[in-house]
């Protein structure tokens, strides 16, 4: 399996802020990734040195194999990108600005591009001045999405949606990644990233700190354990990777380190187990687990 | 009125945006005023010396066509209230156009207002606060004025009166720019139409100035020239003041009825759907720089046309006027004739027209960056056009778009002379000439602005600074005698004046020389910086 962008180490400041801090990103040809982290992470600031629009201070970037930097514009023919906050020309009609920047990449499938349009439901006559929020995200997603290329960048491409083109949306990027397209996706929206993506990077505070299928990454948290026994559980709270233990006569909850669930398990059968529920972690309490870490002197201050 | 509900705080908000530009505006339109003063006062301190200065003025239409009637130059107040009533009272109108619309359509077109107009905030508030913020600057740079020029040793009172017709004739503009605020949903579209009305009003009272007693009367069509015959240190026509105020008041009255029928972010003239599909020719960076900035530049070729007309048709007016005046008539002979006097007119007029396509060129390299804050160069740089490209095209524009400004009211003018005076052919070859050598100074200031937008892009402003030294060097430096280092800082002093004097290359290949490398640095320096 090729990669299709690869970073590590990546730095950028702006003055004083520092956005990016040794980021490393792996993405391989024809998955959709899920980019993740609480606003101010560094996706955007990711996104845009992709594009060669700013140059990283430190780090190797590569993407399609080549150097965004350096060989910006012919990379940029193999690729598409949504930008985050999509302000058009006030003059031009969408219907302009799509063909537009199709022809600047090199070319736009007019067959494509007028099934899109009717598929989003989007006025292409109407002056960029005049469409709403969520119009104007569309403009830039089927200016991208018709275009045929190798690589999708798109950040935050659903904001503005509605939920009946939010699903027109995952339709699209569904039969892209049929087609064997690579989708970088910086996405707020977890159902969104869970039906969609194969693989997901955390990003904060400038550096990815998990990354992985969602698999893995639920691996990586607490299942809630929730068991009526034959008997009191004993020494249950000195396993290593339990947590929270509440028992109530033969009733028990606790939190367990999912690797440890085995041993768990085995010590609440040695009981006897009269019934068991057991809930995996939720995409929500993965993400607000890594996106909470980084504030914690505000909660603090609380 | 609870429709003006927040627009102190509104007003102090612009204040608090504008704390940089408002001061820098103070400062020039105070230093030009009392600098001009404490300048004559050297160069004329004789009643005979003033007299003198006075008979070189009389006898040339230019100056008066340029600057403004003469009413009593025996005095330095006198000189002074000449020298600067038409060129203060032009800068004043600019600086409340922009600042009025800056605060009103332009924060409406951002969608900002929306955000301000769901907090506790009037209607008419936003309007209230720009006009507020505007006329409120007008009155501390009249005081201010006053002032100064009574430290200068004038007398108080008409010091005063001058500062106060200069502050009038800015809030008259204030309140034409409010109502131009209401007609477009662009700011862009309501910056041209003040704009266009006080060229056109500035066009007016220059006829009515320098064409003879018959259309004297249009310089009573003008807010500029109302605030001329205030008459400071000139006899002091207090019922004058009530032209710029009631031209104010009326304007103001308009623009809130306006307001109160239109809805948020809508203007009254209305838009209309656009084209499904772009044309075949969309399909480069050039062609989308032309596209975007067409308008403005067609904008520009009408004000340049008629502009140029006017002065060319009115230019054998004036040597006639002159001419058959026996006490001018000296003066004439050693000024070297009428026919000098004509090139020494057409020549200013065209030193005037090439300043003013210095604004257009900056501004037209200037609106890639303003492509660039707005996020709208990403998307475009996202695709296969490289960066040079991308500045190339809007460089191309102005460029492109600055000679042809020049070219058509070179011919323009020229025609016009040329059918008062008889020989069409010989007039447009002299006039366009002297239009064309005025173009690699354009260029030269366009350089300055695509160098600062390569290398300091947020410093882009100083391109602006640069074409106000420009405009104060041309039109002051010589009556206030600068030094020739001083003149030298213009390319425009570097222009030869055409027609009448004599066209040499060398300056011409260094001005050329000098946009091509500050071009050149501005689009290197481009390659390398982050976008944004």
């Amino acid at each position: 399996m090729s990669t299709a962008i690869s970073v590590t180490g990546l730095r950028k400041s702006f003055g004083r802020t520092v956005a990016l801090d040794g980021l490393d990103l792996t993405v391989a040809t024809g998955e959709v990734h899920g980019f993740l982290g609480p606003n101010g992470a560094g996706k955007s600031t990711t996104l845009r040195v992709l594009l060669g629009l700013l140059r990283a201070d430190a780090g190797t970037v590569t993407l399609l194999d080549g150097d965004p930097w350096r060989d910006a514009t012919t990379l940029h023919k193999r690729l598409a990108y949504v930008p985050g906050d999509v302000t058009l020309w006030p003059n031009l009609s969408g219907g302009e600005v799509i063909d537009l920047l199709g022809r600047l990449r090199g070319g736009i499938d007019r067959k494509r591009r007028d099934d899109l349009l009717e598929r989003f439901e989007l006025d292409p006559a109407k002056k960029g001045r005049s469409y709403s929020k969520g119009n104007r995200q569309k403009v830039a997603l089927v200016a991208a999405l018709a275009s045929d290329v190798e690589l999708l960048l798109l950040d935050e491409p659903t904001s503005g949606l509605d939920p009946l083109m939010e699903a027109v949306f995952r339709d699209c990027v569904t039969e892209e990644h049929r087609r064997g397209r690579t989708v970088l996706l910086s996405s707020h929206i977890l159902a969104e990233v869970e039906v969609l993506c194969d693989r997901v990077s955390i990003v904060r505070a400038g550096r990815v700190v998990d990354t992985g299928t969602l698999a893995d990454l639920r691996h990586l948290t607490r299942t809630s354990i929730e068991a009526e026994l034959a008997g009191p559980p004993h020494g249950l709270a000195d396993l290593p990777g339990v947590h929270d233990v509440r028992t109530d006569g033969d009733r028990v909850r606790c939190e367990v380190d999912t690797d440890r669930l085995d041993a768990v398990l085995a010590a609440l059968t040695s009981v006897g187990v009269r019934s068991l529920v057991s809930r995996p972690p939720t995409l929500e309490e993965l993400f607000l687990r890594h996106y909470r870490q980084e504030r914690p002197e505000r909660v603090a201050a609380r | 009125m609870s429709g003006t509900a927040g627009a102190s705080i509104l007003a102090q908000l612009g204040a608090r945006r504008d704390r940089v530009i408002l001061p820098s505006w103070c400062y020039v339109l105070i230093a030009l005023a009392v600098g001009t003063a404490y300048t004559f006062k050297g160069l004329y301190p004789t009643v005979q010396s003033r007299l003198d200065f006075a008979r070189t003025i009389t006898a040339n239409p230019t100056l008066q066509a340029l600057t403004g009637p003469t009413f009593d130059l025996t005095t330095i107040g006198g000189l002074t209230a000449w020298r600067i009533g038409g060129l203060g009272g032009a800068l004043l109108g600019v600086m409340n156009i922009l600042v009025v619309v800056r605060h009103s359509r332009a924060e409406e077109e951002a969608g900002r207002l929306e955000l301000v107009g769901a907090g506790v905030v009037g209607r008419y508030a936003p309007l209230t606060a720009s006009l507020l913020l505007a006329m409120g600057t007008d009155l501390v740079i009249g005081l201010v004025i006053g002032g100064g020029l009574s430290l200068v040793g004038l007398p108080v009172g008409d010091s005063f009166v001058l500062g106060m017709a200069l502050a009038v004739v800015g809030a008259a503009y204030a309140g034409i720019a409010a109502v131009a605020a209401q007609l477009t949903e662009t700011s862009r579209g309501a910056n041209g139409i003040a704009l266009a009305v006080l060229g056109a009003t500035f066009l007016l009272r220059a006829i009515g100035d320098s064409a003879g007693p018959g259309v004297r009367w249009l310089s009573w069509l003008s807010p500029i020239g109302w605030g001329q015959r205030i008459r400071p240190f000139a006899g002091d026509e207090w019922w004058v003041f009530a032209l710029p105020l009631g031209c104010a008041v009326l304007a103001c009255w308009v623009a809130f009825t306006l307001v109160a029928r239109r809805d948020l972010g809508a203007g009254l003239l209305p838009g209309r759907p656009g084209p499904a599909t772009a044309a075949a020719g969309l399909r480069s960076a050039l062609a989308l720089a032309i596209r975007l900035q067409r308008g403005v530049l067609l904008g520009w070729l009408v004000a340049f046309v008629v502009v140029g007309g006017v002065f060319g048709a009115v230019a054998q007016d004036m040597i006639n006027i002159v001419a058959t005046s026996p006490q001018l008539g000296k003066i004439i002979g050693q000024l070297g004739g009428t026919k000098a006097l004509g090139d020494a007119f057409l020549a200013a007029v065209l030193g005037l027209l090439g300043l003013l396509s210095s604004i257009y060129t900056v501004q037209a390299v200037l609106r890639m960056r303003g492509e660039e804050t707005a996020q709208r160069a990403e998307p475009v740089l996202a695709t296969g056009v490289s960066r040079v490209s991308f500045a190339a095209a809007h460089v191309a524009v102005a460029a492109v778009g600055g000679a042809l400004l020049l070219v058509a009211s070179g011919v323009v003018t020229g025609v016009a002379y040329g059918l008062r005076s008889g020989d069409v052919g010989g007039a447009v070859a002299s006039v366009l000439g002297g239009a064309a050598v005025q173009v690699p100074a354009a260029w030269v200031l366009a350089g300055v602005a695509v160098a600062l937008f390569g290398l300091r892009p947020v410093l882009t402003g100083v391109a602006w600074a640069a074409v106000v030294v420009c405009f104060l060097i041309g039109e002051l430096g010589p009556s206030l005698r600068l030094p020739q280092w001083a003149m030298d800082i213009s390319p425009f002093t570097h222009v030869p004046r055409l027609p009448g004097g004599t066209l040499t290359g060398a300056p011409i290949g260094w001005l050329l020389g000098v946009a091509v490398v500050l071009v050149a640095v501005g689009l290197a320096g481009f390659r390398r910086r982050d976008i944004g």
